[in-house]
C-alpha cells in the first residue's frame, strides 16, 4: 500500500466524515496488507443507554420480549452507571451486513480501534471461521429475530404473557441442550420460517402422536416392526429441546414453535461459545497489526499512538493468579504464529516443524478459519507463550483439603498444560453431557435422561431439582436425570 | 464499503417492556424490602425524584451446570512466581460463596444477587399497592364535569355508516317488505274478484292493467326508512369523591424530631393519596392553640410555635365540612398527628366535638400520637386516652402511637391497609 501523502485528522473529537476516512483506510489495510475477507460493514453510532440496551440483548439485534433481558439490562445500567464497569467500547453481531455498534462518546483513536477490531477482526472471524460457517446464517439472522419476536408478541397477546413466559422460562433453562454438535442445521429464513410454521401447525393438527394411537392394527404393526420400537428413541439424543419439541406429548404447537425459536438461538450462538479466544485474540491482534501498519505508512502521528497503546494495554491486562483473559491469550497466541513464522527459534523449529519459515500472514489466517479455541491452543500455544505467562497447572480435588501444583512452566510441564488448558475450553467442560435415553412411551410415559459425568462433578443440584421441573412442564409427564459413568 | 448510520435519533428505551417483566418478576422482593427501606432512610422525599436501590435474590435462571464445588478440576493459572510440581496451596476458607443476611455493600455483585435500582415511579406503585382509603362508600350523584362515559341511548334513523345497526336494520327491511308483500297481494286478490265480477270490457282492461302493475311492483331490498344507527350519548358518570383533612399539631411542645414524624407521616400520606385518587381533596389544618388552613407548602414548609388546643382544629375541620364538603356527597376523612399535649380543658371539648360532630359523618379517621416516649405518659392525661375513649365507640377511628421514625411506615401500611386495619 502507498504511503500517505498527509496523516489523517488526529484529537479527540470525531465527525461522520473522519470516521469514514479513517474506515476507508482501515479497510484497505485490512485487505491490501491482511488479506482480510469479511461481510460488508454496518457502523452504527449510539448513545451508553443504547449500548446498555444492545448488550442486554446479549448480542442479538433484536430479542422477544422476556424478564431476562430486562434483568441484564438492570444489571448492565447499575454496574455502569455506579462506575463498577465501563460499557465496552463497541459490540459486534454476525449478520451480514455485519453491525458494529460505536458509542457516541468514544474519542476518535478509540473509534479506529473499534473498527479494526470489529468491523475487520471479528467480522473476518464470523466470515472465515469454519464453525460460524457452518453453524450461522448471517445473512438471515435479523429477519429471523423479528419473526421471533413478532410470534412470541402474538402468542403473548392469544395466550397471555405468563404462559409464554412459562415456556420460554423452562426453554431457557435447557439453552445449553439445544444444540446438534454434529448436523449442520439447515439454513433460517423468515419467509419459510412463516411458511413452514403454518404447515406445521396443519400437519400437527392432522397428526396423532405417535402416543396417542390406540387403533389396534397400528398397534400390532408397530410390534411387528422390531426392536427399534420397544426403545425410544432408538438413539440417545443430545439435542434436548429438539426432542422436546418433536416429541413431547403435550405441548400445542404454539408452545412447540417457542421451542423451536429458543433452540435456533442457541444454535445461532454455539460457534460464539467455543470460539471465545480465537475470535477476541485474532480481532484484537487485527487491531493491533492494522493500526500499527497505518503509523508505519504514515496515517497516523505519535499521540494517537499513545492513546491506543494505552487502550491496547488495557484490552490484553492479564492480572497475575487470575483467570485466564482470553483477549490476552489470544492475542499472544497469534503473535506467537507471526513470531514462530518469521523468527523461529531451535525450540520452534522442534514444536512446529510445519509453520516455521512459512508466510506468517496466511498462517494466522488459516489459524483463524479453521479452529476453535479447544483445537487452537492444542494447535499453537507454544512453550514461549507458557514461559512468558508463567502458566502452571493447579489440581483441584472436592475430597482433598489442599491444591497440589502438578505442572509447571518447564521442559516437563509443557505438554501437559497445553493439553490442560485446551481441555478448560471443550464444552463438555462447561456444560454438561447430557442425553434423552428412553422415553417410556408406551407404558407410563416416563422420560429419562442421562448425565455423562467427567472428573465425578455432578450437575450443581438446586438448578438440576428447577430444571428437572421445567423438563416436567415440557415434557407433560414424569422426567429424570440419572447419572451414569461412561465406559472409557 | 461500509455504512455508517447515526443511531442516536433512534433513542433508547428498547429493553423497556423487558424491564417491566422484570419488575413484576420481583415484586414480591420489592415489597419485602419496604420496610427496611424505610428504615435506612434511603426513602426519605417521594417527591424528589431518583432511584431506589432495591437488593434482590433468586432471580437466577436454573440451568444444567457443572457444580462448581464437587469433582477435580485442573486449572491453567497465570503467573507462577514460587510453586514447583508436587507443592501443595491451602484452599481458602470457605464462605465466599455462602454470605450470610445483610453482607454489606461491598461483597461481590453476583448475577444472582444483586442491586436493582428501580426510579420512585417504580417503587411507589409498589409501595402503595395494598392500600387503600377504607370504607369509601358514599358515590356522589352529581354528575361530575370531568368524568364521562359514552353509554348506548338507543337507535336513531341517522348517523354515520360505522354505527350501522345492521341487525336492526334487516329486521326492518324484511318486515316492510312483508308488510308492503302482503298489502300488494291482498290488493291483487281484490282486484282479480273485481275482475270476475266485472262485465264491462273498458272497465276490465284497466283493471288488468292495474293488476299487471301491481304485480311488476318490486319492493326496495333496504329504504331509507329501514336505517337504524345506533346511539351513543356522553353520560357524566357519578364519581367517588373522598376529602382528606390532614390535621398536624405545630405547637411548642412538638420538639424538632416529633414534627419530623408528622411530616414524614402526612408527606406519605399526601403521595399516596395523590397517587392513588383522581378525585381526593385534600385539606391541610395546622394547629397550637388556633387552627388555620395552610396550603400544601406551608403546612409541610413553615414553622410555628405556641400552646396547644385542639378543638380548634377539630372545629375548623367541621366548618369546613360544612361549607364545602357536603357529607351526603363526599366521603370524608380525618388524620391527626400530634403529640397528645392539651390544656387541660380542652380534653373534654375535643372528645365532644369529635364524637358528636365529627365522626357521625366520617367515614374513617386516623390518629397518630408522636413522642420519644420520655415527656409522654400514653396513660396519662392524654389526649390519647380521651380518643381511645372515641375508639371504643367508633370502629372506624384509629388511633396509634409513632415513637420513632422508622415506625413510620409499618403505621402507615397499618391505618390503610385493604381491608381495613386490624383492631
Amino acid at each position: 500500500m502507498k504511503k500517505a501523502s498527509k496523516p489523517l485528522k488526529q484529537g479527540p473529537a470525531w465527525t461522520f466524515d473522519d470516521l469514514t476516512e479513517y474506515e476507508k483506510v482501515i479497510e484497505e489495510v485490512a485487505v491490501e496488507e491482511f488479506g482480510l475477507d469479511f461481510y460488508p460493514n454496518q457502523l452504527e453510532i449510539v448513545t451508553s443507554e443504547q449500548m446498555i440496551d444492545a448488550y442486554a440483548s446479549t448480542g442479538l439485534p433484536i430479542t422477544y420480549n422476556h424478564w431476562r433481558y430486562g434483568k441484564y439490562h438492570s444489571y448492565q445500567s447499575n454496574s455502569y452507571k455506579q462506575g463498577k464497569s465501563g460499557l465496552a467500547y463497541e459490540m459486534v453481531i454476525n449478520s451480514d451486513p455485519c453491525i458494529s455498534y460505536l458509542m457516541e462518546n468514544n474519542n476518535l483513536c478509540t473509534q479506529a480501534l473499534v473498527i479494526a477490531h470489529a468491523a475487520m477482526g471479528h467480522n473476518a472471524f464470523f466470515k472465515g471461521n469454519f464453525l460460524f460457517k457452518e453453524w450461522t446464517q448471517p445473512d438471515a439472522i435479523v429477519d429471523y429475530c423479528l419473526f421471533a419476536r413478532d410470534y412470541i408478541a402474538k402468542c403473548e397477546k392469544k395466550y397471555g404473557y405468563e404462559e409464554v413466559e412459562k415456556i420460554l422460562d423452562a426453554c431457557h433453562s435447557l439453552e445449553g441442550h439445544g444444540v446438534d454438535k454434529y448436523k449442520r442445521p439447515p439454513p433460517l429464513s423468515r419467509k419459510k420460517e412463516i411458511e413452514q410454521q403454518e404447515k406445521r401447525i396443519e400437519e400437527d393438527q392432522k397428526h396423532i402422536y405417535e402416543f396417542w394411537k390406540t387403533l389396534p392394527i397400528k398397534e400390532e404393526s408397530t410390534i411387528e416392526e422390531g426392536p427399534e420400537e420397544c426403545c425410544f428413541p432408538s438413539e440417545p439424543q443430545e439435542n434436548i429441546l429438539y426432542f422436546l419439541e418433536k416429541n413431547s406429548p403435550v405441548l400445542k404447537p404454539w408452545q412447540r414453535e417457542i421451542v423451536r425459536i429458543v433452540r435456533k438461538f442457541s444454535q445461532y450462538f454455539y460457534p460464539q461459545g467455543q470460539t471465545k479466544v480465537s475470535n477476541e485474540g485474532f480481532a484484537t491482534f487485527m487491531h493491533y497489526e492494522i493500526i500499527y501498519k497505518m503509523f508505519d505508512l504514515g496515517y497516523l502521528e505519535d499521540g494517537f499512538m499513545q492513546n491506543f497503546n494505552e487502550l491496547h494495554t488495557g484490552v490484553v491486562a492479564q492480572f497475575q493468579y487470575h483467570t485466564i483473559n482470553p483477549y490476552y491469550l489470544g492475542f499472544n497466541m497469534y503473535q506467537e504464529i507471526k513470531r514462530i513464522c518469521s523468527e523461529p527459534t531451535a525450540e520452534d523449529k522442534e514444536w512446529f516443524p510445519t509453520i516455521v519459515d512459512t508466510d506468517w500472514k496466511k498462517e494466522v489466517i488459516f489459524a483463524m478459519q479453521n479452529f476453535k479455541d479447544e483445537s487452537f491452543i492444542r494447535q499453537y500455544l507454544s512453550p514461549e507463550l507458557i514461559r512468558k505467562m508463567r502458566l502452571f497447572n493447579v489440581h483441584d480435588d472436592s475430597e482433598l483439603d489442599e491444591y497440589s501444583i502438578t505442572h509447571i512452566s518447564n521442559d516437563d510441564g509443557y505438554k501437559e498444560i497445553r493439553k490442560a488448558l485446551s481441555r478448560e475450553y471443550n464444552r463438555a467442560y462447561q456444560i454438561p453431557d447430557i442425553q434423552v435415553t428412553k422415553a417410556n412411551i408406551k407404558t407410563d410415559r416416563k422420560l429419562t435422561l442421562t448425565y455423562y459425568p467427567i472428573n465425578d462433578i455432578p450437575i450443581e443440584a438446586n438448578d438440576l431439582a428447577a430444571t428437572e421441573d421445567y423438563l416436567d412442564l415440557l415434557w407433560g409427564f414424569d422426567t429424570k436425570i440419572v447419572e451414569e459413568k461412561k465406559k472409557k | 464499503m461500509s455504512t455508517i448510520i447515526d443511531r442516536r435519533k433512534n433513542g433508547g428505551g428498547k429493553s423497556s417492556p423487558n424491564r417491566k417483566r422484570f419488575i413484576g418478576r420481583i415484586r414480591e422482593q420489592i415489597k419485602k424490602a419496604i420496610p427496611k427501606i424505610m428504615d435506612k432512610g434511603s426513602v426519605k422525599d417521594f417527591s424528589k425524584k431518583g432511584t431506589v436501590p432495591i437488593p434482590v435474590k433468586g432471580i437466577n435462571e436454573p440451568r444444567l451446570r457443572n457444580d462448581p464445588k464437587i469433582g477435580k478440576r485442573d486449572r491453567i493459572i497465570p503467573g507462577n512466581d514460587k510453586y514447583y510440581p508436587g507443592d501443595t496451596h491451602p484452599k481458602p476458607e470457605e464462605g465466599g460463596g455462602g454470605q450470610g443476611e445483610g453482607g454489606g455493600d461491598d461483597s461481590p455483585i453476583s448475577e444472582d444477587e444483586f442491586v436493582v435500582e428501580i426510579s420512585m415511579e417504580e417503587f411507589m406503585d409498589v409501595f402503595f399497592e395494598d392500600l387503600e382509603l377504607p370504607n369509601m362508600t358514599k358515590r356522589s350523584t352529581q354528575p361530575s364535569e370531568e368524568e364521562f362515559k359514552l353509554q348506548f341511548a338507543g337507535q336513531t334513523r341517522t348517523g354515520v355508516p360505522p354505527r350501522l345497526n345492521v341487525v336492526k336494520t334487516f329486521k326492518n327491511s324484511i318486515g316492510r317488505n312483508i308488510g308492503i308483500q302482503a298489502f300488494i297481494e291482498s290488493e291483487i286478490k281484490e282486484l282479480e274478484k273485481k275482475c270476475e265480477d266485472e262485465d264491462c270490457p273498458e272497465k276490465i282492461k284497466l283493471m288488468l292493467a292495474e293488476l299487471e302493475e301491481l304485480r311488476g311492483l318490486e319492493i326496495p331490498f333496504i329504504d331509507d326508512i329501514d336505517l337504524r344507527y345506533d346511539h351513543y350519548k356522553l353520560e357524566p358518570q357519578p364519581i367517588t369523591s373522598a376529602v382528606v383533612f390532614c390535621i398536624m399539631d405545630v405547637s411548642g411542645s412538638m420538639g424538632f424530631e416529633e414534627k419530623d414524624i408528622a411530616k414524614r407521616f402526612f408527606v406519605l400520606l399526601y403521595y399516596f393519596l395523590s397517587r392513588q385518587y383522581k378525585h381526593t381533596d385534600i385539606v391541610f389544618i395546622r394547629h397550637h392553640h388556633d387552627a388555620k388552613e395552610v396550603n400544601q407548602k406551608e403546612f409541610f414548609e413553615s414553622r410555628e410555635n405556641g400552646g396547644t388546643v385542639v378543638s380548634p382544629a377539630l372545629e375548623l375541620m367541621r366548618k369546613i365540612i360544612d361549607e364545602r364538603y357536603p357529607p351526603d356527597q363526599w366521603n370524608i376523612y380525618g388524620c391527626q398527628a400530634s403529640d397528645g399535649d392539651n390544656f387541660a380543658h380542652d380534653y373534654n371539648n375535643s372528645y365532644q366535638v369529635l364524637t358528636q360532630k365529627i365522626m357521625p359523618i366520617t367515614q374513617y379517621f386516623a390518629y397518630i400520637q408522636i413522642g420519644s416516649g420520655m415527656n409522654n405518659t400514653y396513660f396519662g392525661n392524654n389526649l390519647w386516652n380521651e380518643y381511645k375513649k372515641v375508639a371504643e365507640m367508633f370502629p372506624n377511628f384509629q388511633v396509634k402511637a409513632i415513637k420513632q421514625v422508622n415506625q413510620i411506615e409499618a403505621v402507615f401500611r397499618e391505618f390503610f391497609k385493604k381491608g381495613g386495619p386490624e383492631k
